[in-house]
């Protein structure tokens, strides 16, 4: 597993986490999450070291109960790590401040859910509002930059349906656009497409794909090899430690054999 | 903080989880706006019944001394020197230099006929200065003069309510004769009306006549019920009173250390003692209202602990589209005063119209002021605040991903 990913977090692994963390946005070391559950605990990740590159477009696969979604969680700073180390923008957050996180969580980060998380009552144009109402943005710019990034993600004629009133990838575009619409610098998706049919998934999929072209930074969690590649790069969990960590050559039949 | 777009967000979504539930916010609701009522209406009822007593004080004059024989209201004692008469007016007259009008009553109820017309009635006999020491004006006609006094005239002045108790028109009556203990008078007028906010000194169903006249020819005794002064200014008071006291001391031959055998009273220490009880029975009602608001506090608090817990996944969400704690915390705490806000005006509109209505229909003096609107407001403010306090902090606490992943 001679690949230039590979490469980089094993470079990456001798010299010092601070000056990693200058170069390179994202940069974990020994993350670990434990979860007591009454007497017994569930180590969820046991040490995983990553280092993702600006503009990089990353899936996590691995079978259920490997840990991805504990990991984007801490990557999201939704979470925080029983130890280990995690280094954002070169700031090592598990020093930071609940207040700290949430304006991290705020600028830095935007968050696709699987089950999208929309708030029913509102319209779409006000669900894309809601991260540039805790960013302190004016009613005016929240609507203009809403209306905005419902546009990109091809909904500008639906701003103002309620979420019940859009289909399943509607819901998902919205969730994404409001997951832009505060123009982060990662873009977490888990797993965005596990609620949708193929050919939804297929359209929410282009749209990552655009977004990844124009500059997005992507990380992206799924169960399907044919949506991982999409990705430029796939981190493989199994129980709570990375097993691979390898580029997609996504036109390569071999490749996919070899993975599935 | 976040600026006017942040403020606006938060009331909106206030208002919108209010208006999802209607129902629960209303019964929620209700609870403050009965305790809200409860106060005013309470408020509105003391400061009624204390405007009530300022309104005596300022009809009666407060620069006004009663001397009454005995040592109290119930409490005559002293014997035979308890007793006080013309002799003793005529020495205060000249011996208290600080007293500028004296003017004493003696009374007793006789039978009294015009035509047809009887009734009982309590005869007065007092001096031509009555209506001076007393802040009282004739309505009809005059009253009598010091002549009329001198010479026991057979004249009546009679109280604003007396001829209605006779069935007669009061310009009917003026410059004709009554009997009284079947001796005729001539009426001379009639007075003003001094109505209920003279409460228990109201004197409109008396009649009164000059005081040598009732000495000599109705009731046969030089005893009177007391005696009024007036004083020259409020702070001449104290003199006047220890004038009066040395003089009638030495009238009735009280050695030092005997007790005075009349007592003089000051009616704005009266009226003071009224309003004071009346302010007493203020705090008390509104106390008892004070505690049905506490318990729609509870409900407040009941509701939005519901409201935080169904709202959990909202809260997750939110926390990790960049929310800080203070901004769910303002964010509940906005509901919650919405609530109690809402509730307390509603509750201000039932308290006036009840207030209202006791005015109306029970005839009571009701009140409501504008501090007790102010008051009712800052107070239901303070419930929202005070009982929404807690869940909006349970629900600023919350963990995101908990929260996300709460069912
Ligand atoms: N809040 C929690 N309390 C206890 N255990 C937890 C909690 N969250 C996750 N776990 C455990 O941690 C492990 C990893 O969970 P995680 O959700 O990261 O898996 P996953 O790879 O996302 O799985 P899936 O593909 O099913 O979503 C699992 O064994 C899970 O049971
Ligand atoms: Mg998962």
């Amino acid at each position: 597993m001679t690949t230039t990913a590979g490469q980089k977090s094993s470079a990456g692994a001798t010299a010092s986490i601070e000056e990693r963390a200058r170069e390179v946005p994202i940069v974990t070391r020994g993350l670990r999450k434990d979860y007591e559950m009454g007497a017994e605990t569930v180590r969820a990740l046991r040490g995983v070291d990553v280092e993702i590159e600006e503009n990089e477009y990353v899936a996590v696969m691995g079978p259920s109960g490997s840990g991805k979604s504990t990991l984007m969680n801490l990557i999201g700073c939704l979470d925080t790590p029983t130890s280990g180390e995690y280094w954002l923008d070169g700031q090592a957050v598990q020093d930071l401040e609940e207040d700290e996180l949430a304006e991290i969580r705020n600028r830095e980060i935007g968050f696709v859910f699987q089950t999208f998380n929309l708030l029913p009552r509102a319209s779409a144009l006000h669900n894309v509002e809601l991260p540039l109402v805790y960013a302190g943005v004016d009613r005016e710019e929240r609507r203009e930059r809403a209306a905005e990034a419902l546009e990109q993600v091809e909904l500008g004629d639906r701003m103002d349906h309620a979420p019940n009133q859009l289909s399943g990838g509607q819901r998902q575009r919205v969730a994404i656009a409001r997951a832009l619409v505060n123009r982060p610098a990662i873009l977490l998706a888990d797993e965005p497409t596990g609620n949708l049919d193929s050919k939804t998934a297929a359209e929410i999929m282009s749209v990552f794909d655009d977004l990844h072209a124009s500059g997005q930074t992507i990380i992206m969690v799924t169960h399907e090899h044919p949506i991982a590649a999409h990705a430029a790069r796939i981190i493989t969990l199994r129980d709570g430690n990375i097993e691979s960590d390898d580029a997609t050559v996504a036109a390569d039949p071999v490749a996919e054999m070899v993975d599935s | 903080m976040r600026g006017r777009g942040f403020v606006f967000e938060v009331v909106r979504v206030a208002l919108d989880a209010i208006r999802s539930n209607k129902l629960r916010s209303v019964l929620t609701m209700l609870g403050i706006v009965i305790g809200i009522a409860a106060v005013i209406t309470m408020v509105a009822l003391g400061q009624g019944a204390q405007q009530a007593v300022q309104q005596q004080i300022a009809s009666l004059g407060t620069d006004v001394l009663t001397v009454r024989p005995g040592s109290g209201w119930f409490r005559r004692g002293g014997g035979d020197r308890a007793r006080l008469t013309m002799e003793d007016v005529e020495i205060v007259r000249r011996g208290a230099t600080a007293v500028e009008g004296i003017s004493p009553e003696m009374d007793q109820s006789f039978q009294v006929e015009y035509g047809r017309a009887n009734g009982n009635f309590r005869v007065v006999g007092t001096s031509a200065n009555y209506t001076d020491v007393n802040n009282r004006e004739v309505d009809i006609g005059r009253f009598f003069d010091m002549q009329e006094n001198q010479g026991r005239r057979r004249v009546a002045v009679l109280g604003s309510a007396v001829p209605e108790a006779l069935g007669v028109a009061p310009l009917e009556l003026v410059g004709r004769e009554i009997s009284i203990r079947n001796i005729s008078f001539t009426v001379a007028g009639v007075m003003e009306e001094q109505g209920s906010s003279a409460g228990p000194f109201s004197s409109d169903e008396q009649i009164f006549v000059p005081v040598r006249t009732a000495q000599y020819r109705l009731m046969g005794t030089d005893e009177i019920e007391s005696f009024n002064a007036t004083v020259a200014s409020a702070s001449s008071m104290d003199m006047a009173t220890m004038q009066i006291e040395e003089a009638l001391r030495r009238a009735h031959r009280l050695r030092p250390g005997e007790s005075n055998t009349f007592w003089i009273q000051n009616r704005a220490d009266i009226l003071g003692t009224f309003q004071q009880t009346s302010q007493t029975f203020t705090y008390l009602l509104a106390g008892i209202a004070a505690v049905s608001l506490l318990v729609g506090g509870i409900g407040i608090m009941n509701i939005m602990l519901v409201s935080v817990s169904e709202r959990t996944r909202e809260i997750g969400l939110r926390k990790a589209l960049g929310a800080r704690r203070r901004d769910i915390l303002v964010q509940f705490l906005v509901e919650a005063l919405v609530l109690c806000l809402a509730g307390g005006a509603l509750g201000i509109g039932l308290g006036a119209g009840a207030s209202r209505a006791f005015a109306e229909f029970a005839g009571w003096n009701t009140l409501v002021s504008p501090e007790a609107v102010t008051l009712a407001v800052a107070f239901s403010a303070a419930v929202g605040i005070f009982f929404g306090l807690w869940p909006a902090r349970r629900a600023s606490l919350l963990d995101p991903i908990e929260a996300l992943r709460y069912e």
